[in-house]
């Protein structure tokens, strides 16, 4: 039983845990930064969807699990697990919805290489 | 009866999570809004097993590890894409086969591809899908299957074996 | 502290450079990803800022407003499909007899 008490104690120890938790929450926003710099850069409408997506599931979900580090309770958990997973859900699907209405109003995506691969094509041809 | 008392669990689990507060006139307030709930649910007929999927939380929960893999793994392809300097990125669309046979399975497939960075599922279909890939050698049908056969099994309960099946 | 305001900052960096691709957007799916991007953002954004300011109250009106953020996606996307908001998605199985135009 002291084993078991040991080991709750060390998890729930403030100091790793906020260490761990704020450097997810770091990695997370970082990596929505580099979402949005894709959404920018990329050449069509489709290709700046996949560039979201990255937003939506890393940048969100390590935010999300980093503040479930921080918690300092269990119901905060039981909210924070509530948002994540709506995320979950409805990420995808609006972003298949948004999809969904581009492709049937007939907005072409642009197909095969772009860039870099292109340009390496052309000057073997 | 067993999916309005199933429904009525849940809510009253998400109230208690929600709420935090446990004194007698907000659990009250609780039990009226759950019973208003489930009243309205039942006059929607919402209450077949279609749209109360209990007995698949198990298996999906099996599912998720995998998914996260995925997820990961495909997020460092699309970061890669996106701080490279020079765009080489090759935009194809595939036409993606699924042997999964009820909705649920078939929206947890369509889910995984798109919550995956780098496809993302444009139409769907009785037993195709249209997917949209940033590279063409990630998304190929065959990249597909192992995620279809373990939604079918995640949704269906069984890796179900259609014509669209390949093994 | 500060690893929490470098997420917060990152995400108001990130919100800024959408709003770029919503006013330049060649299309209007455009538009609408980057409303849907920006609206996941502040979704985090809130609860990120009920932790620094030692509130996690917020969280509530963030998982309010991942609720209004989809139902607003959808309801821009039906509304420029079908320029109306009174159609019903799912087309009834049985046409009504005698009430058809």
């Amino acid at each position: 039983m002291e084993f078991i008490n040991d080991v709750i104690g060390v998890i729930t120890a403030p100091g790793w845990r906020h260490f761990v938790g704020a450097l997810l929450c770091a990695i997370g926003g970082v990596s929505t930064v580099i979402a949005a710099a894709g959404v920018l850069r990329f050449p069509d409408f489709y290709t700046r969807l996949h560039a979201a997506s990255v937003t939506d599931t890393l940048g969100a979900l390590t935010l999300i699990l980093g503040m479930a580090f921080l918690a300092p309770g269990l119901l905060i958990v039981f909210k924070l697990i509530l948002i994540g997973l709506f995320l979950v859900l409805t990420g995808p699907t609006s972003a298949h919805a948004i999809a969904n209405a581009a492709y049937t109003a007939g907005l072409e995506p642009i197909i095969g290489k772009i860039g870099l691969q292109k340009a390496k094509e052309e000057d073997e041809a | 009866m067993l999916y309005v008392m199933g429904l009525a669990t849940a809510l009253t689990l998400l109230w208690l999570g929600m709420s935090g507060i446990y004194e007698p006139v907000v659990l009250s307030l609780g039990v009226i809004s759950i019973a208003i709930t489930v009243i309205l649910a039942t006059r929607l007929g919402l209450k077949d097993r279609e749209t109360s999927p209990y007995h698949r939380i198990i298996p999906f929960l099996l599912y998720t590890p995998y998914l996260i893999v995925e997820i990961l793994k495909a997020n460092l392809t699309v970061i890669k894409a996106i701080l490279k300097p020079d765009m080489d990125i090759q935009p194809t669309m595939v036409k993606v086969k699924t042997t999964c046979k009820s909705d649920l399975a078939k929206v947890i497939f369509a889910n995984s591809i798109t919550l995956t960075p780098g496809t993302v599922t444009l139409r769907v279909d009785d037993d195709s899908m249209l997917v949209h890939g940033l590279y063409e050698a990630d998304a190929q049908p065959e990249a597909f299957e192992e995620m279809d056969r373990r939604a079918s099994i995640a949704g269906d309960g069984r890796p179900s074996k259609g014509k669209g099946a390949t093994k | 502290m500060t690893l929490l305001s470098v997420a917060a900052v990152g995400i108001f960096v990130s919100i800024a450079l959408l709003l770029i691709r919503l006013f330049v957007g060649p299309s209007l799916y455009d538009r609408v990803l980057a409303v849907n991007s920006v609206g996941t953002k502040i979704v985090v954004l809130l609860a990120l800022v009920g932790f620094m300011m030692g509130r996690p109250d917020f969280l509530d009106i963030a998982l309010l407003y991942a609720l209004i953020n989809f139902v607003t996606t959808i309801a821009i996307l039906k509304f420029f499909r079908y320029r109306s908001f009174q159609i019903s998605l799912i087309k009834p199985e049985v046409e009504p007899k005698g009430e058809a135009e």
